[in-house]
């Protein structure tokens, strides 16, 4: 069987990401055939997580070196592997995947592989067959391109976080097929990875999160973090900062947002003294509903916004605490 | 060790954009040019690995006339030469493209270590590095929020995932890694370096020849995001504001 669309996912401890499964819902909202290949090893947890959903067919695609060599890591070499063979036999006419930073590491190479052309980050697409035209920001979403791909093959295209709803993805009343391979790699690996590590006392995983509260150089000192916190706290909110916090070492790196940061899209984004450098509003301009306090009128930040408060947000703040605490 | 950086001059983050619709590029004339940010922090990585171990730190670039201030600043900072590949079709080809005309430029010497800057601030695929690295058929770490080298020729990645997690890489050179921003303070291209760069050698291939097929993709359209949203803007006192905001939200102190 050819055509349809073939949609990678990446596993995480817990399941599948979210970023994967966004991924499929976007698959199944254009219709058709929907097949969806996990390279790597797979626990029964995940394969479950797949096999339930509204999809024709789960491949688990794992890999294996010699004498077991670098069993259970990532090894991008061996999703490369596992990728390229299955795209050459199933023919997909479209395949997505998240733009997520291991897509980073394996999706151009899984291109120059297959003599594809990938086309990276969209958020959309219109129109169909040969006519379709990707949607993707450029200039650090200062500008958005419609983009045309040429030639035979697969449309090979990385999805931006949140290019779909979660609540949109469709689980099935039977559970799809699950079938399981194994490629026997023919050389030892080339990179040795460790088991992943997380830094801090705390991890956050601000993609996961319904509610952020940012801070950007408005909030002046480390100290006045703990009034963002606060607030935070009350919403049941993740802290999240703009580079120059972060820079600065008030809030550790993980907490950042933008182009050299996280790309988020919670249900509700609001930036406390964020001016909105094109390098911020990159990674979190499709959350829902977002806003803005900030004491520059003609801060960027206010363009993509749903609600603006041009005022000091050490007054503002304070006064949002004791509304919530009162409401 | 003997390091290439690819580096992409790319329209500066801090000036407006102009667009030209017809062109489905910037109006060139009226744009200002600079390093790529992560580019910086790619030379940067090179740089110091050259000061620790010897060596040279070779720069490249594919880009029209105008990129070769880029590489001037590079070896203004440091860099030991420069390659140019000179091309006005540079800004509208797709990274396949691009990576294949840096894996040419490239195949002629014995390269240790190739850094890329993980992702351009104009096109954004961040593509480049992991293509090079499949045409060259080279191990590669990317998104490097560390980077060490050893004597012996073992580079030691720390990778970035996401969700605050990392991952220690270990890879034998000859390999190649694609670095974040924010890895290293950048140095400054001092006056005694710009001196010296005018001395140090650019050399400029003009591209004639594209790889056949590889160009497929197209900017179809070109312009300002449509702003989807309507913002309301909150007036009144900090109360005021306050009160509506959370009656707009609905908002709830968690429980």
């Amino acid at each position: 069987m050819s055509g349809g669309i073939l949609v990678i996912v990446e596993s995480v401890a817990e399941g599948i990401s979210r970023a994967s499964l966004e991924a499929i819902a976007y698959a199944q909202g254009l219709g058709g055939p929907v097949k969806v290949i996990l390279p790597g090893a797979a626990n029964q947890t995940q394969a479950d997580a797949l096999a339930a959903l509204a999809v024709d067919e789960v491949l688990l695609a794992d890999y294996s070196y010699p004498e077991g060599a670098g069993a259970g890591g990532y090894d991008g070499d061996g999703y490369v592997a596992v990728l390229a063979e299955a795209v050459r036999r199933l023919a997909p006419d479209q395949v997505f995947l998240a733009h997520s930073y291991g897509a980073r590491d394996f999706a151009p190479r899984l291109a120059a592989r297959l003599d594809l052309t990938l086309v990276s980050d969209c958020i959309g697409q219109e129109g169909e067959g040969d006519a379709v035209a990707f949607l993707r920001q450029m200039f650090l979403g200062r500008a958005q391109a419609k983009v045309k791909v040429a030639g035979e093959g697969p449309r090979l295209v990385s999805l931006q976080a949140g290019v779909a709803r979660l609540e949109d993805l469709r689980r099935g009343s039977t559970p799809a097929p699950v079938s399981r391979t194994s490629l026997a790699m023919p050389a030892a690996p080339r990179v040795a990875a460790q088991a992943p590590l997380r830094e801090g006392e705390r991890s956050v995983d601000l993609s996961q999160a319904r509610i952020i509260v940012a801070v950007g150089r408005g909030i002046k000192t480390q100290e006045n973090i703990a009034l963002a916190k606060k607030l935070a706290d009350l919403l049941g909110a993740e802290l999240a900062a703009s580079r120059a916090v972060c820079d600065e070492g008030w809030l550790p790196i993980e907490r950042q947002v933008g182009s050299s940061g996280q790309t988020v899209a919670p249900a509700l984004y609001i930036a406390l003294g964020i001016s909105g450098a094109v390098q911020h509003l990159v990674g979190m301009k499709t959350s829902e509903t977002i806003v803005a306090i900030n004491k520059d009128a003609s801060a960027p930040i206010f363009k993509v916004a749903d609600y603006g408060i041009v005022g000091d947000l050490f007054q503002v703040v304070p006064a949002l605490i004791a509304a919530l605490e009162a409401a | 060790m003997k390091i290439a950086v690819c580096i992409k001059q790319v329209p500066s983050t801090s000036a407006p954009l102009q667009l030209d619709a017809g062109t489905r590029w910037l109006k060139e004339g009226e744009t200002t040019f600079e390093t790529n940010a992560a580019d910086n922090h790619a030379l940067e990585a090179a740089l110091a690995i050259r000061d620790q171990l010897g060596g040279e730190v070779v720069v490249l670039t594919l880009g029209p006339e105008r990129a070769t201030e880029a590489l001037r600043e590079a070896l203004a900072k440091g860099a030991d030469r420069a390659i140019h590949l000179v091309s006005d079709q540079a800004p509208g080809l797709d990274p396949a493209t691009v990576a294949s005309l840096l894996a040419s430029a490239l195949a002629g010497e014995p390269w240790d270590l190739i850094l890329c800057g993980l992702q351009s601030d104009d096109l954004g695929h961040g593509q480049t590095g992991a293509f090079l690295a499949e045409k060259l058929s080279l191990p590669q770490a990317s998104i490097a929020a560390a980077l060490e080298v050893t004597a012996e020729g073992q580079a030691r990645v720390k990778r970035e995932l996401e969700g605050g997690w990392y991952q220690w890489l270990e890879l034998a050179t000859p390999c190649l890694v694609t670095i974040q921003s924010g890895i290293n303070k950048p140095r400054y291209a001092g006056m005694k370096g710009m001196l010296a760069a005018k001395k140090k050698p650019i050399v400029k291939q003009p591209v004639t020849e594209y790889p056949a097929g590889l160009t497929r993709q197209s900017i179809d359209e070109l312009y300002y995001p449509h702003k989807a949203k309507q913002t309301r803007m909150l007036e009144g006192s900090p109360e005021a504001v306050a009160t509506q905001l959370v009656a707009a939200l609905n908002l709830r102190a968690r429980p």
